[in-house]
């Protein structure tokens, strides 16, 4: 464990000595600040809650997340120091867990940086901060299940940016899949209970589920799930690659 | 203590190493010579870990890497070719980093800490960020890393690359300093280094193990090996009459220097009869010298011949 530790801490700085970490920063936080106020019908709307913040965010992670996870593994192999660190009494699969919960905790971070969000609605009227807290939970594993896509990317490609764009094909297809009007587009081609399947595995549907207030188990399950299943395949990836 | 036992490792439809077996016992440098291309890194990396062999398998301290590869790591200290490590950290970052990845104790990580360090003299710039180094710096780092956590088997890929000769200097003091209680492997195509540092010599080549002997016994093999040459001021020295002792095969004289090599049949001296010789012919000798054999002569030779012949 401590090696773990050892190697998401070394991350983790690592993204605040580069600007990669500022730059990505700003950027959120302005955006999500901007895609809010403007194009979320935040005003507008009368409500004191923060659906329009939640809702913008599977699409902030999908140009942002991949961003952040292109370099972990393929800098790693291009600068060399990818056989440095398995010459290390390290498994794969703790420089994996090492990484991933780096990069993890780095968005965790921009999200409690929005805060200045959530005093705003507090000063405007009352919401439910119960409901505001499992908003930035399901967005916090959302971030997560993105981070572990991500994650297999960057094992299975030297360049960053091929490693980028898969990042954001998949992700972007996950969020599709769930949407009424994709499901329709496959009502007749595809068994109706292979559309409820492709409809579950959705990260928005289930991030949306859990921001609405409720955690239930199954969101939580469907998180949980995708992330270790990502996860382990970027350890086959790397470990099958000291093969080739 | 390295043993490793028919490692081969394919690429595609390449060899690279080819059913390579090996070992070396504490208080031995192990050389591994070779041309560019010979497969020396490949199989450092099998044993370190990072690759995984086609088929074969290496033991580091008993610890097989492939069924106990943490084991095998623990008890290894290895310098990857070119020295890589994070070009964003300090000296003192990264050691830290390390210390805590390999999860020493606090006190024994001071202590190594600090004793890395002054032996391989970074005081001065344990806080210069790493990318901003020169190569020698780059590469003592690589070492320092190496052997913080004082490994029985230290395994160094070509650990003098691209040092001043005071840098290479330091570090075969270095080197030479552990080496008496433990195992090392280390990996180059200098010459020099095999005489200054190692006590056996692995010649691979084409990914096979070509000779495993000491430096003396490869240079015995050399035809240069127990030779005699001179340089004579004055009348040119009569061929014929160095060639007609009983012991010389031949005798050539460089055309640019005018030195005389005087070659004996396999194995007998001749020192003294070419010596007697001159001082017969009272000629002025300026030098002379006896030859211990050339590396070089023999590395070729050994790695130039046809494939599948055996050394």
């Amino acid at each position: 464990m401590s090696a773990v530790l050892a190697i998401a801490r070394r991350e983790l700085w690592g993204y605040f000595v580069t600007p990669v970490a500022y730059v990505f920063m700003v950027i959120f936080l302005v955006l999500a600040g901007l895609l809010t106020f403007y194009t979320g019908d935040f005003y507008d709307r009368g409500l004191a809650d923060l659906q329009p913040f939640f809702d913008m965010h599977p699409w902030l992670y999908l140009v942002l997340v991949p961003a952040v996870t292109m370099s972990m593994w393929a800098e790693e192999r291009a600068s060399g120091t990818l056989e440095l660190l398995f010459s290390l009494p390290v498994t794969i699969s703790q420089a994996v867990l090492g990484k991933f919960l780096a990069a993890w905790a780095f968005i965790g971070i921009c999200l409690v940086l929005t805060f200045p969000i959530w005093i705003t609605v507090n000063y405007l009227g009352d919401p439910d901060n119960g409901v505001v807290m499992a908003g930035y939970v399901g967005s916090w594993l959302m971030a997560g299940a993105f981070i572990a896509i991500g994650t297999c990317m960057s094992t299975a490609t030297r360049s960053q940016i091929i490693a980028f764009i898969l990042t954001a094909a998949v992700c972007f297809v996950l969020l599709l899949i769930g949407q009424p009007q994709v499901l329709d587009f496959f009502q007749d081609s595809v068994p109706p209970k292979l559309i409820g399947a492709m409809g579950q595995l959705s990260i928005a549907r289930h991030a949306n589920a859990i921001a609405r207030g409720v955690l239930d188990l199954r969101d939580l399950v469907y998180f949980f799930a995708t992330i270790t299943a990502w996860l382990a395949a970027s350890v086959v990836v790397l470990d099958l690659k000291r093969t080739r | 203590m390295i043993e490793a036992e028919r490692l081969t490792r394919c690429y595609g439809p390449l060899t690279a190493v080819d059913s390579l077996s090996l070992s070396a016992e504490p208080g031995q440098v192990l050389g591994l010579l070779g041309p560019n291309g010979a497969g020396k890194s490949t199989a450092m990396r099998m044993i370190a870990g990072f690759l995984t062999p086609t088929s074969g398998t290496a033991r580091v301290c008993g610890h097989d890497v492939r069924k106990a590869p943490l084991a095998a790591k623990r008890a290894l200290g290895y310098l990857p070719e070119g020295a890589p490590s994070y070009g964003e950290m300090t000296i003192r970052e990264f050691l830290v980093f390390m210390i805590r990845v390999r999860g020493l104790e606090r006190d024994v990580a001071f202590r190594r800490f600090d004793e890395v360090v002054m032996r391989l003299e970074l005081e001065d710039v344990l806080e210069q960020t790493i990318g901003t180094l020169s190569k020698g710096l780059r590469r003592r780092v690589g070492l320092a890393q190496a052997i913080l956590h004082d490994p029985p088997v230290l395994m160094l890929d070509e650990p003098t690359d691209g040092l001043d000769p005071n840098q290479k200097h330091s570090v075969r003091m270095l080197i030479d300093a552990m080496a008496r209680e433990r195992t090392i492997l280390i990996s180059t195509h200098l010459l020099e280094e095999v005489h200054a540092l190692c006590n056996r010599v692995a010649i691979i080549a084409n990914g096979r193990l070509l000779a495993d002997a000491t430096p003396a016994e490869l240079e015995a093999r050399s035809r240069y090996h127990g030779a005699v040459s001179f340089s004579a001021a004055g009348s040119a020295v009569s061929r014929e009459m160095l060639a007609r002792i009983p012991n010389v095969a031949n005798v050539e004289v460089d055309p640019l220097d005018g030195r005389v090599t005087v070659f004996p049949r396999a194995g007998q001296p001749i020192l003294d009869e070419v010596q007697a010789l001159l001082r017969t012919q009272n000629l002025e000798v300026s030098e002379i010298q006896l030859e211990r054999g050339r590396l070089d002569e023999v590395f070729r030779q050994i790695t130039t011949q046809p494939r599948g012949a055996q050394a």
